[in-house]
């Protein structure tokens, strides 16, 4: 264990790139879970099912991120569709749902995960690009230009979404909905549409978010296991509803896991964020910015 | 009475049959559908009666068997105090975790009980002691007569085990207790008001069901002879003890005991006729048809028929 | 003067909003009680950090002269506080008669018989053995109550109890609280139905975002200008 500034320094820096991406990826649990209050166990496993149809778009010739972008569309009537399904069965009916709306989704990641093991193997995929694979080089440190267009990406997307739930309409109506949903009721507006409509988004960014994860490293079916940590730990930290949130949690992930990265290995990173995820829930479960 | 009579006829019914000519194959697979029975029904105080779903079954399991392990290994201890010694520190596992989370909502406890599984997973693979990640040999001991085989006599110890989870499911359903574990379930803040110690009543269900994991996990590295973290905390043991329940159905005992004996007996022939990967994709739609159209499990189907046919 | 509940500078916040600010009241043992107020003056909030459902952020709440902001619900219960919630909440799975058990088996530690009399004063006797999941809203409500008596509270918090019913209803809802405090229970009653409050409370506070504004008999309680102000919003 070789300990230098220089070392620290260039896990930061990593850390702030990695963060950045583990907030995109979270987003949109932060809308599904943390604004819509659905228990989206399965959010991770529809990302690497993103990540996947990036892969076989990427036979194809198409460049990953023009893949992702074009993913979001039939990945958001996918979400809007998973939505009124879940709404139908299991909102409706009551305080059964909880248990129920869970182990739904709960068995939904799975039949995707081994779904996606018996469509294309246990084996890596990965995708190629012009920016995969080099780095650029600023004085002693190197950074990977693909985490470099990861966190470019990210951060569009972070800041677009927060964006829009403040500032449209249609933003605005998912917050209210989130917030007060009698009184959204009462001035005549349709909740179920609204929520749908954010569920939906919710998965559309979801493909983006796939598309960044086979960017950033190889894929595999399993992969959703240890980003139900990640992004959970990224969500609860930021607490449930809090877009700005999202972001510094994901940073303060990114950053921790790169450090642990750094000083102790590769088999002790994946564990971080669920270290983390059981720090918070026991000491601050409201999160930073909590609602 | 009825129950304790039966009871004891099924434990004297699996000895008999370890001591017959009975394949050998049969109590192989019968151990590990014993197994989930076990893990069926301590799944279901939690989360059938109480309405707290636990995904980490995988990681109480687990723990089991690698506590055994130690002991076996550290001291030569035999079975009796390897399950004891897996039930206890299963159970301290379930205390520590439903402290952290049971005040939590139950989405919250869901999402630390996977937490716990990778943690504890992490720590065995860079644990030396018991193998790390290559795992780890170990070498029965002799077989105790009458029985034949090693794997005879795990066969009979399971169904003591079992029938031992389910008495104790079934006193917990039963008793004042299981009232207060269904209130909590259909409403806790009513629950709280109506003198319920919702915690406290959590916290408890959470631990026995842990120790009852960590029972069932604990016999394992005999069984294989051999113990290794990837197998030992696999999801599978999260999922089909949580699929069994809810296609047996929650509210009585005997739903977990079906749901296991139904699906561990699935899985069992999709896993040797077909594939491991199709037999959990099964598991995994047949939680998902179940949870959607039957959510009463088969429990309630039969009940529906039955007034069906009146 | 024997005071059961003593409320003193009680506030409750939720992130920015202030549900209760500075609340005091005393309540007498054996009082009827009425609270009013608007929608979304902090009735219910009120009653929340009174059995415990919440844990007000400042001031302290004496039960029988003991400090309880710091007790779990539970433990309120078990030493006399019960309330109905406004939205009923049964146990669903369970019988008119099981639900009652609960209360009974945790707090009161006393006999079934003793339940199958609390149902037939409140009028569900005859449902006692029907899946609660059945009964209709003014059953529902009667439950609630049900189930706060079956605890043998000394204290009883009625939140809205007869929300939606018929004129019929009110006074059995009504006769019913009337009997139980006649028994020396002290009841609180949130109501919106005016003619209820009246006809119930000695004395009736008036909440308005989370403040008290008046406080007094019933007749002057209509009467005042503050209070009808909150009501129509001036």
């Amino acid at each position: 264990m070789f300990f230098s500034f220089d070392l620290l320094f260039e896990a930061v820096l990593f850390g702030v790139l990695l963060g950045c991406f583990y907030a995109a990826v979270s987003i949109g649990l932060s809308v599904s879970f943390g604004l819509l209050d659905v228990p989206h166990v399965a959010h991770p496993a529809i990302m690497v099912f993103g990540a996947y149809c990036t892969y076989l778009l990427g036979l194809y010739g198409f460049d990953p991120i023009v893949a992702g972008i074009v993913l979001m569309a039939p990945f958001f009537l996918l979400g809007m569709l998973v939505y009124r399904f879940y709404y139908e069965t299991f909102e409706r009916r009551g305080s059964e749902a909880g248990v129920r709306g869970l182990a739904f989704f709960f068995g939904l990641a799975f039949i995707i995960e081994v779904g996606l093991i018996l469509a294309f193997g246990v084996d890596q995929r990965f995708v190629e690009a012009d920016y995969i694979g080099s780095s650029l080089s600023l004085g002693d440190y190197r950074i990977p230009y693909r985490m470099l267009v990861a966190f470019g990406v990210a951060l569009v997307l972070t800041i677009s979404l927060t964006l829009y739930l403040s500032k449209t309409f249609t933003g605005r109506a998912i917050k209210a909905v989130a917030q007060d949903e009698p009184a959204l009721r009462l001035m005549g507006a349709n909740p179920v549409r609204i929520k749908q409509w954010a569920f939906g988004i919710a998965t559309g960014v979801s493909a983006l978010a796939g598309a960044m994860l086979i960017i950033v490293g190889p894929v595999e079916p399993s992969l959703d296991r240890v980003y139900i940590g990640r992004t959970f730990a990224v969500v609860v930290l930021a607490g449930l509803g809090s877009m700005t949130g999202t972001l510094a949690a994901g940073l303060i992930l990114g950053i921790s896991e790169s450090i642990v990265l750094m000083l102790f290995g590769a088999s002790w990173a994946p564990a971080v964020a669920f270290g983390l995820l059981l720090i918070v829930l026991g000491i601050r479960p409201q999160g930073l910015f909590g609602r | 009475m009825k129950y304790w009579i039966s009871a004891i006829l099924l434990v004297v019914l699996a000895a008999g049959t370890a001591l017959s000519g009975m394949n050998e194959y049969f109590f192989f697979a019968g151990y590990v559908v014993l197994t989930f029975v076990v893990l069926a029904t301590a799944w279901n105080i939690l989360g059938g009666y109480a309405g707290y779903v636990n995904f980490g079954t995988a990681a109480f399991f687990g723990i089991g068997a690698y506590t055994a392990t130690v002991l076996f290994k550290w001291l030569g201890a035999p079975l009796a105090v390897q399950i004891a010694g897996g039930a206890l520190i299963s159970g301290l596992l379930g205390f520590g975790v439903g402290l952290l989370t049971l005040r939590l909502r139950g989405i919250f406890f869901a999402i630390a009980t996977v937490a716990v599984i990778f943690i504890c997973e992490t720590l065995m693979i860079n644990w030396r002691y018991v193998g790390g990640a290559t795992g780890l040999q170990l070498l029965r001991p002799e077989v105790l007569a009458p029985f034949e085989t090693y794997t005879r006599m795990l066969f009979v110890l399971m169904a003591l085990l079992a029938v031992g989870a389910v008495s104790i499911a079934r006193y917990i359903q039963t008793s004042w207790f299981g009232r207060g574990l269904r209130a909590i379930r259909d409403s806790e803040e009513a629950a709280e008001a109506s003198g319920v110690p919702t915690l406290k009543l959590k916290l408890f269900a959470c631990t026995v069901s842990g120790m009852l994991m960590g029972a069932a996990g604990a016999p394992m590295p005999m069984y294989l002879s051999f113990i290794e973290p990837v197998s030992s905390f696999n999801l599978t043991y999260s999922v089909s003890a949580l699929a069994m329940p809810m296609i047996g159905g929650t509210a009585h005992w005997i739903g977990p005991v079906i749901g296991a004996l139904l699906l561990g007996s699935v899985q069992q022939i999709v896993t040797v006729t077909i594939s491991n990967e199709i037999n959990v994709l099964v598991v995994g739609v047949l939680l998902v048809l179940f949870v959607v159209l039957a959510p009463d499990g088969v429990i309630g189907l039969f009940k529906k028929w039955t007034r069906y046919f009146k | 003067m024997d005071q059961i509940l003593q409320v003193k500078g009680v506030s409750k916040h939720f992130g920015g909003f202030t549900a209760l600010s500075d609340v005091s009241v005393d309540i007498v043992r054996g009082e009827r009680f009425g609270l009013i107020g608007p929608n979304g003056s902090g009735k219910t909030t009120l009653i929340n950090c009174i059995s415990g459902a919440l844990r007000n952020d400042g001031g302290s709440i004496l039960f029988e002269g003991v400090e309880v902001s710091g007790l779990p619900a539970y433990k309120r219960t078990r030493r006399g506080i019960a309330r109905s919630f406004q939205l009923p909440r049964p146990f669903h799975s369970m019988t008119v008669l099981e639900n009652l058990l609960v209360p009974l088996e945790y707090v009161a530690h006393g006999k079934e018989e003793e339940v199958f009399d609390i149902l037939r004063r409140i009028g569900l006797a005859d449902k006692a053995h029907t899946q609660s999941n059945q009964l209709s809203q003014v059953e529902l409500r009667k439950l609630e109550l049900a189930r706060a008596m079956a605890a043998k509270p000394r204290l009883l918090i009625s939140d809205e109890a007869m929300a939606g019913l018929s004129g019929s209803e009110v006074d059995e809802v009504l006769k019913i609280l009337l009997d139980l405090n006649a028994t020396g229970i002290t009841v609180i009653m949130i109501e919106h139905i005016m003619q209820a409050v009246m006809r119930f409370s000695q004395r009736v506070v008036c909440l308005d975002a989370g403040k008290i504004i008046c406080e007094g008999t019933p007749a002057s309680i209509v009467a005042n200008p503050d209070v009808q102000r909150a009501y129509l919003g001036a």
